[in-house]
């Protein structure tokens, strides 16, 4: 149990940092730390209580082996997440050479 | 013969490979992006049209990916909402790739642009065909990470910074999606939407479906740009070019958003009254608090964005009733907002074109200098705010009476005053913008070019004759195939795994 409440830890850490921070960067970062604890709370879905590895053998029996497939589905999700951070992180150098601030404070014509 | 069903990856598969050749053979031979772009999205076409005949004829079709059977592999299912939804993603989409032509002279490295046009697409066609609830996941973000690219495609200080705003909102908002299909799955222990909807049904609707519901709504409705999530749009969709304002607000909000609420809350999760009522609250609020936004706004294009939201609301209004007049009304004005929407963000982009302006208070008696332009700038905006016979008055005209129907007057009554307040302000923009007196530095301005011209007159013509779907033998191949597979709603079960076999 008290894995999953670090997760929702983790998450709410996030979510905080999204909507509190003023840095760019920073909520760049908030945005990596909710995909991370979406995807650890997606591979403790798998978790069966004395699971063994997910390996097919003719002595094992089936029944007790964790779900092998949110971890094939966590490995897409992070690699969409990469395209994300790396999209974010480049519009972020290019927001820095034009303003000359990572301050979003500063950043703001567009408002209305 | 070769079996219907095979014709339904072609829709990713097309767009996909067209984004992979792009750079290969754009960035050498010049006129290959142009004419590459043009050929496929009008193949997309032709195809979404002929899938129209096919579910006609056959009733729903089943893709099983790889040739692993459906609910362990993966499915790609093809129903009347799904057509209906192909039809207008890729209607727009070559309308819009006809226009790109000339209109991209002016950035450089069209091949770029095209690119990330043709990914967005798959990313679309991927989002509506899905019958797999992780592969619906993965093919949004597909489209959005290509539409953050595309917002800061100018690479100015506004793009960037509304490309940033778009991007961050966008990401938390696709995290709570796929936060909500983790729950799903957890409880389900399966990712195909048919036989998700058959285990909830067995094992009956638990908290767990409440939690679902409340992320998914933030999530899809993040990407939908309804009301408390809407503010990325205002800033997002005008500051891309043109034709990508186009089709973020003709068809991006649509196929990730409201296909994707109608399709899980109608199909998978069932549709309850408390959804109902929250669409229809969520529906209403973004129909007024848009168009009270854009009412002041000056900037052609943002002005525009805030209509989205206003029309948006419409939609969810008609699909959050319920009732099959509604889901045909909610999703006729779909179609149609797609159309003149783009349209007009297409002439917001001809005038800049023209005169490098997007202030209403600077223009002036363009339609003069303009003819074509204005035209279809008056048909769209005609069409938009409501008037007989243009297609926008005849779904508009079903929402509110399914309102009345349903006994919402309250609803009806406020559909009613955001339509008026929309024809008022888009009065302003025809007075500002095309009519009053031409100002003396736009005596030497001139038409656009041959093919904006063409895309631009051909979604006029569809916004003239729009009202056609709803009615006899069209309205039954077409319109109420797709309101028919909502309303069918957890049905859907059956009928996929019938088709399974």
């Amino acid at each position: 149990m008290i894995v999953y409440l670090l997760t929702l830890a983790l998450f709410c850490v996030g979510i905080y940092c999204v909507v509190r921070k003023r840095n760019v960067i920073k909520l760049i970062i908030g945005v990596i730390i909710i995909e991370y604890a979406v995807n650890l709370f997606f591979i403790l879905t798998a978790y069966r209580v004395e699971g063994r590895a997910p390996i097919f053998s003719k002595t094992q029996d089936v029944a007790n082996m964790v779900d092998p497939l949110p971890h094939a589905l966590v490995l897409t999700a992070i690699v969409i997440g990469l395209a994300t951070t790396a999209l974010l992180v480049g519009i972020a150098m290019r927001i820095y050479e034009k303003y000359g601030t990572f301050d979003i404070t500063k950043i703001r014509e567009l408002r209305g | 013969m070769i079996p219907a069903e095979n014709i339904i990856p072609l829709f990713v598969a097309v767009p996909l490979a067209g984004a992979f050749l792009m750079p290969i053979l754009g960035k050498k031979i010049k006129g290959v992006p142009d004419i590459l772009g043009s050929v496929l999205t009008l193949t997309l076409f032709a195809l979404s049209i002929f899938s129209v005949k096919l579910v006609n004829d056959y009733g729903t079709l089943v893709y099983a990916v790889g040739g692993w059977k459906p609910p362990i592999g993966i499915a790609m299912v093809m129903d009347g909402m799904t057509s209906f939804m192909l039809v207008t993603v890729n209607l727009m989409a070559f309308a819009i790739a006809v226009f790109s032509i000339n209109y991209m002279e002016k950035f450089t490295s069209k091949w770029k642009f095209y690119c990330l046009f043709l990914l967005m697409l798959a990313g679309m066609n991927g989002v509506v065909i899905s019958g797999d609830m992780f592969n619906l996941f993965v093919f949004l973000e597909i489209a959005s990470v290509a539409s953050y690219a595309l917002v800061a495609y100018g690479t100015e200080k506004h793009e960037l910074e509304a490309a940033f705003k778009y991007a961050i909102m966008s990401s938390v908002g696709s995290l709570f999606v796929l936060l909500g299909i983790v729950f799903l799955y957890g409880y389900t222990s399966t990712l195909n939407m048919a036989d998700m909807a058959q285990v909830l049904a067995q094992k009956g609707g638990a908290d767990i479906v409440i939690m679902t519901t409340v992320l998914f709504l933030m999530g899809f409705g993040l990407k939908a740009a309804l009301v408390p999530f809407h503010a990325w749009l205002p800033d997002a969709h005008p500051s891309a070019p043109a034709p990508i304002s186009a089709m973020l607000s003709g068809v991006l909000i649509k196929s990730l958003g409201v296909y994707a609420i109608c399709r899980i809350f109608f199909n998978v999760l069932g549709f309850t009254p408390e959804v109902s009522n929250i669409l229809l609250f969520l529906g209403a609020l973004s129909m007024v608090i848009g168009v009270f936004l854009a009412i002041g706004q000056w900037d052609f294009k943002r002005l525009l964005a805030y209509h989205s939201i206003s029309q948006i609301g419409y939609v969810i209004l008609g699909i959050g009733l319920g009732t099959p007049l509604g889901i045909l009304g909610g999703l006729f004005h779909l179609f149609n907002h797609s159309v003149f929407k783009s349209l007009l963000f297409l002439n917001s982009g001809a005038v800049e074109y023209s005169t490098d302006t997007r202030d209403l208070k600077e223009m002036g008696g363009l339609i003069q200098k303009m003819p074509v332009t204005g035209t279809t700038s008056l048909f769209a905006s005609m069409a938009i705010a409501g008037i007989p016979p243009f297609n926008g008055f005849w779904s508009k005209l079903i929402i509110i009476i399914a309102c009345v129907q349903a006994g919402r007057y309250g609803y009806a009554f406020w559909a009613v005053v955001a339509s008026v307040l929309t024809l008022a302000s888009f009065m302003k923009v025809m007075k500002y913008a095309f009519f009053d007196k031409l100002k003396e530095k736009w005596a030497g301005i001139r038409e656009v070019p041959l093919f904006m011209k063409i895309s631009m007159a051909t979604l006029a013509l569809v916004c003239l004759a729009g009202g056609i779907l709803a009615y006899g033998k069209i309205d039954e191949m077409f319109l109420s195939k797709a309101a028919d597979t909502l309303l069918e709603g957890v049905k859907y079960a059956a009928v996929v795994f019938k088709e399974i076999g």
